[in-house]
């Protein structure tokens, strides 16, 4: 059984063709990297199967569940989480904030418990609290709970917001580009922490990032994106030995 | 003596325009907009007030039940916050909600079109001649010492505390109220959490829609003669309030409705009723020189994009 499937996506903007003919399986807890040269449409097809775009043609699964059509806060409460390439937190909230808005589906009180506080919402918040509490720990910002995350060092922004993916109790954790502008030291822990998370939650991982140290040690699968097409598919061993994508590719990451 | 006496008034102005004012804020901070049509929205809700009120006066006199007139006034606070949120949330799904992704400048016009639409449709519904609010309770005064407090003030200013604590305490403790903050600056990420934003959206306009009808019939028995432009005025300086308090400040807006009741009685103390509004809105418009982001405003506003 895949945890998320994808067939046939096509997506047009307007007369350019961004995704063409996209094919994609994750197993339960595997870790899967997209690869490719910036403007390839990566994110791209993170937006189509999270619900930002509705793709114009193809289908998305996640365990045999059809979720394109769908709005993207269906889809996020049925196990999709995510982390962005520009990071995007909410600069006027706290770090404890963060972790607990991202279980507002995990939480089923009404209405009238919000207004009355009954003792069910009580014990909602409660738990949602201390689950966060208990991911800013894993993730070494529980020291942050109650600041505002502009006030954080980069590295800890970064790993808020894997504890605010996190949160959502996810199936398959859409990580793009999780060490973007990270210096060595700061790398090496986020690398941790993806293998943490992996081994503790075994959330099925999709992984957009552009070190290929990054992607070779943690993936066990990639897919190489080249102007909206999937060019190469395979272990990291075969995508690395690959002529096609080391034109395309790898071949100007080397000469770095 | 006559200070405290004036103390009282200005209470009981400072509701009104507090009451108003959180609807102003809790939309802002969702839509980063004002709903220039929330004073026509407190000019329903005192008419749907009016409607409800009279429905179950005629019941009773009829003999369907007997109500004592005070259960009648809780009766028709309830109901009248309950329908009148829903004409919060139809404005909000034809007025705002199309418009979410449009520039600022077109949903503003949109709010003060739907407050004239909202106007004209109250002046041919039921006509150009004013109404006057059943009268639900009598008016009792208590001396305390030279000061007069009449029952009525006593529960308008204690109704309205009421409701500004518990519009508070849902902000700051649930899960709604911490999905209309994060909505502040973002209707991206937000979906991406799981959090549906129409319904929170929906909620916002619900809120500040059920709040300002409070303040609507409030307003009816404190003064009970309504007509269809009766919102405009108090809305506007409910909109100074809550432009004075910090845009989206809950807190703010509440404190500054107070505030701005202060400063026009006691501006009204001092100098000729003629000039309170002249002096008053100057005083406003000093402090907010000095303080361009009110009292509890944040200085900044973009928006998160993916």
């Amino acid at each position: 059984m895949s945890m998320l499937r994808v067939e046939n996506m096509t997506h047009f903007f307007g007369g350019l063709r961004a995704v063409h003919n996209y094919n994609l399986e994750i197993r339960p807890g595997e870790v899967h990297g997209l690869i490719g040269p910036n403007g390839a449409g990566k994110t791209t097809i993170f937006n189509l199967i999270t619900g930002i775009y509705d793709p114009t043609e193809g289908d998305v699964f996640l365990e045999d569940h059809k979720i394109n059509g769908r709005t993207p806060h269906v889809i996020a409460a049925m196990g999709i989480g995510r982390t962005f390439q520009n990071m995007l937190l909410w600069r006027h909230m706290t770090v404890l904030e963060h972790v607990k808005m991202a279980r507002y589906s995990k939480l089923s009180y009404g209405l009238i418990g919000a207004f009355f506080g009954t003792p069910r919402r009580n014990r909602e918040e409660a738990e949602s609290e201390e689950k966060a509490f208990t991911l800013l720990r894993m993730f070494g910002v529980d020291q942050f709970a109650d600041q505002w995350v502009p006030n954080l060092p980069y590295g800890a922004q970064r790993r808020v917001e894997m504890a605010r993916a996190m949160a959502m109790e996810p199936k398959v954790l859409f990580l793009d580009e999780p060490t973007a502008g990270m210096n060595p030291e700061e790398l090496v822990q986020m690398m941790d922490i993806i293998r943490q998370v992996k081994e503790k939650f075994k959330p099925a991982i999709f992984l957009i990032e552009h070190r290929m140290k990054v992607v070779m040690e943690l993936c066990e699968s990639i897919q190489t994106l080249v102007f909206g097409e999937v060019i190469a598919e395979g272990t990291p061993d075969e995508i690395q030995n690959n002529p096609k994508v080391i034109d395309a590719y790898l071949g100007k990451e080397i000469v770095e | 003596m006559i200070l405290l006496q004036n103390l009282i008034n200005a209470l009981q102005w400072g509701s009104f325009y507090a009451l108003i004012a959180l609807g102003y804020s809790m939309v802002y901070s969702i839509l980063m907009l004002f709903n220039f049509a929330h004073g026509d929205i407190f000019m329903v809700g005192a008419y749907i007030g009016f409607g409800v009120a009279s429905a179950l006066i005629a019941l009773t006199a009829m003999g369907a039940f007997a109500l004592p007139s005070w259960l009648i006034l809780v009766l028709t606070i309830l109901f009248s916050m309950f329908l009148t949120s829903f004409v919060g949330m139809i404005v909000e799904r034809i007025g705002y909600r199309p418009l979410r992704d449009a520039p600022r400048a077109s949903a503003a016009i949109t709010g003060l079109m739907i407050g004239i639409i909202l106007e004209t449709g109250n002046l041919i519904l039921l006509g150009a001649q004013r109404v006057s609010f059943p009268s639900l309770i009598s008016t009792v005064t208590y001396d305390l010492g030279g000061v007069f407090v009449t029952n009525k003030k006593i529960m308008i200013v204690v109704v309205s505390m009421l409701l500004a604590t518990a519009l508070h305490q849902f902000i700051r403790h649930t899960r709604y109220g911490m999905a209309m903050r994060a909505m502040a600056f973002d209707y991206v990420v937000v979906p991406l959490m799981g959090v549906p934003i129409n319904k929170i959206a929906a909620m916002t306009f619900a809120l500040g829609s059920a709040l300002a009808a409070a303040a609507g019939i409030l307003f009816g028995v404190a003064y009970p003669v309504l007509d269809p432009y009766m919102g405009i005025l108090i809305g506007w300086k409910a909109f100074v309030a809550a432009i004075l308090g910090g845009r989206g400040s809950i807190i703010g807006a509440t404190l500054a409705g107070f505030l701005l009741g202060f400063i026009e009685i006691f501006v009204a103390m001092i100098f000729p009723s003629t000039l309170r509004d002249l002096i008053a809105y100057s005083i406003v418009l000093l402090i907010l020189v000095f303080r361009p982001h009110g009292f509890f405003g944040e200085a900044y506003s973009a928006r998160l994009r993916l």
